[in-house]
């Protein structure tokens, strides 16, 4: 019985926080349209989540890219098409693992630390002491850090898109003996800006993702070292999860049909 | 006047708060003492609506903070923390001068560390901390940087947590006279949380002793000493015999 009782808790409590973070976004989206707007955090943010990030994305795509070139070259050698390897390199990175190991990295980087610093805020009474000095916290530490991640994250994985395909390229012409010029025209002929599109607009809401849930765990943090420490980790994992699922979703709204 | 009528929280099973009643006039200092965790911090926020009780009413001049417009409302109040709850990524000098430099009582920058400045010295720092980061200074530094930052706006109520505890008896002395200056210059009202029986003496108008919930003894300072109540005189003793059990 108290089986059965452990699985009903956990149900309700799982829909319960569901319930809770889409309260969160859907307040997050409504401080974005009501001032006070507070640029310089903005800014901030913009440098911290974005410029920052752009390593690590970077070489993520650059070694990405080149293990799918070898894939898909010795895939495609079984049945003789080993020409479709730009193409395939192209589309798979812009469409799919762009956006999505982009997002995934930038998880890792991004959330961690924004709900590490909103939790040890939270402790430390900061969150308090920014009320009483009438600012709103959602203003002051949401908004800037989810809107600076929405509109950087499309930047960052057009960014690795282009390392990607390079780095794809780079395989292509050193090791699997592809010539130059005809790797570049075929990458070019055969990627359509719906491709483009699609990977930059998941990557917004992987973006917005990521910070939300940042800011979510922080805000919600325990009390203590401790309820910090499981902050971020319930941020990583939370968003990585999220960006998952949402891609499939994503995936499925823009080429099903 | 700030009204505190039947107020109750409790966080889970725990029960913090179990019908606080108290009354502070404008223009008081009221200085709460009590042992730690007992609720003095929680029932500071509540007032502040940082915490919200579980029932019980509490009125500032006669009106219900829980119905009060939060800009207005947040606007008279200044609140020292007990950790100090200084910004981090701000330098000294921002966070003293936070609230005059955004919001609607954002001033001119150079007007606004100006006053930054000249409340820093009020707490005993001098200008070159101003540029520095909170979590360069020490302990007792911090704590007056939080009540430079809760003075700079000059509010009408201030609410001190712990404001000597970690201070070197002499710094604690400058603090203490600051308060009291504070609440005399500028007609502020006062309620402070101490543990310092000397603290007490120099800046209570009135007294609460805040034990298992409720307020326990309420009165001015000058009957404190004189008072009957077995529980405030251990208190004032620091005793270890007493009716407060030493084990918790
Ligand atoms: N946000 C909170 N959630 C759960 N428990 C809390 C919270 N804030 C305070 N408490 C608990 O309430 C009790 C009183 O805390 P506090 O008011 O900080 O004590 P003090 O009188 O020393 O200031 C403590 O046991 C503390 O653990
Ligand atoms: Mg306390």
């Amino acid at each position: 019985m108290s089986f059965l009782a452990n699985i009903g808790a956990a149900t309700l409590g799982f829909i319960a926080v569901i319930g809770r973070i889409s309260i969160f976004a859907f307040q997050t989206v409504s401080h974005h349209v009501r001032p006070p707007f507070y640029p310089r955090e903005f800014v901030h943010q913009l440098m911290y989540i974005g410029y920052l990030s752009l390593p690590v994305v970077g070489l993520t795509a650059l070694f990405t890219g080149g293990a799918l070139a070898l894939q898909i070259y010795s895939g495609g050698a079984r049945f003789n098409a080993e020409a479709v390897v730009p193409s395939i390199v192209a589309i798979g990175m812009v469409r799919e693992l762009g956006p999505v190991l982009g997002g995934l990295m930038v998880a890792g980087r991004v959330a961690a630390s924004v709900a590490a610093e909103i939790g040890t805020m939270k402790v430390t009474e900061q969150i308090d002491a920014l009320v009483t000095l009438s600012t709103h916290p959602m203003k002051y530490l949401t908004v800037p850090r989810v809107l600076a991640a929405t509109l950087t994250l499309p930047i960052l994985v057009a960014i690795g898109d282009i390392i990607g395909i390079m780095g794809g390229f780079l395989v292509g012409i050193t090791r699997l003996e592809f010539n130059a010029g005809a790797y570049m025209s075929n990458t070019i002929d055969f990627l359509e800006t719906g491709d483009v599109v699609s990977g930059l607009v998941k990557a917004a809401v992987f973006g917005f993702i990521v910070a939300l849930m940042g800011c979510y765990h922080g805000m919600h943090s325990g009390r203590g070292a401790q309820g910090v420490g499981r902050a971020t980790t319930n941020a990583v994992v939370s968003a990585s999860i999220l960006i998952l699922g949402s891609n499939y979703i994503l995936t499925e709204v823009f080429f099903s049909a | 006047m700030i009204e505190l009528q039947d107020v109750s929280k409790a966080f889970g099973s725990k029960e913090i708060l179990r019908g606080i009643n108290l009354r502070v006039e404008s223009g008081e200092s009221m200085v709460i003492i009590g042992g730690s965790g007992t609720g003095k911090s929680v029932m500071l926020k509540c007032v502040l609506g940082l915490i919200h009780p579980d029932s019980g009413t509490i009125l500032l001049d006669g009106e219900d903070v829980e119905e009060a417009e939060r800009d207005p409302f947040l606007a008279k109040f200044g609140m020292l923390f007990q950790g100090g709850a200084l910004f981090d990524s701000l330098t000294v000098w921002q966070n003293v001068a936070f609230r005059l430099l955004r919001g609607s009582l954002k001033r001119p920058t150079e007007e606004a560390r100006a006053i930054a400045i000249e409340k820093l010295r009020r707490v005993g720092l001098t200008a070159d901390v101003a540029d520095q980061f909170p979590a360069e200074l020490s302990g007792g530094m911090q704590k007056r940087v939080g009540l430079a930052r809760a003075i700079a706006a000059e509010p009408e109520v201030i609410f001190f947590d712990e404001p000597t505890t970690g201070l070197d008896p002499i710094m604690a002395g400058v603090i203490n006279e600051l308060i009291r200056e504070i609440v005399v210059e500028m007609g502020a009202t006062a309620m402070t949380i101490t543990h310092d029986m000397t603290s007490v003496r120099a800046i209570a108008d009135k007294v609460a002793m805040l034990h298992n919930g409720k307020i326990r003894w309420t009165g001015p300072i000058a009957q404190m000493d004189d008072a009957e109540d077995p529980y405030l005189s251990q208190f004032i003793r620091g005793s270890a015999e007493g009716p407060i059990e030493a084990v918790r």
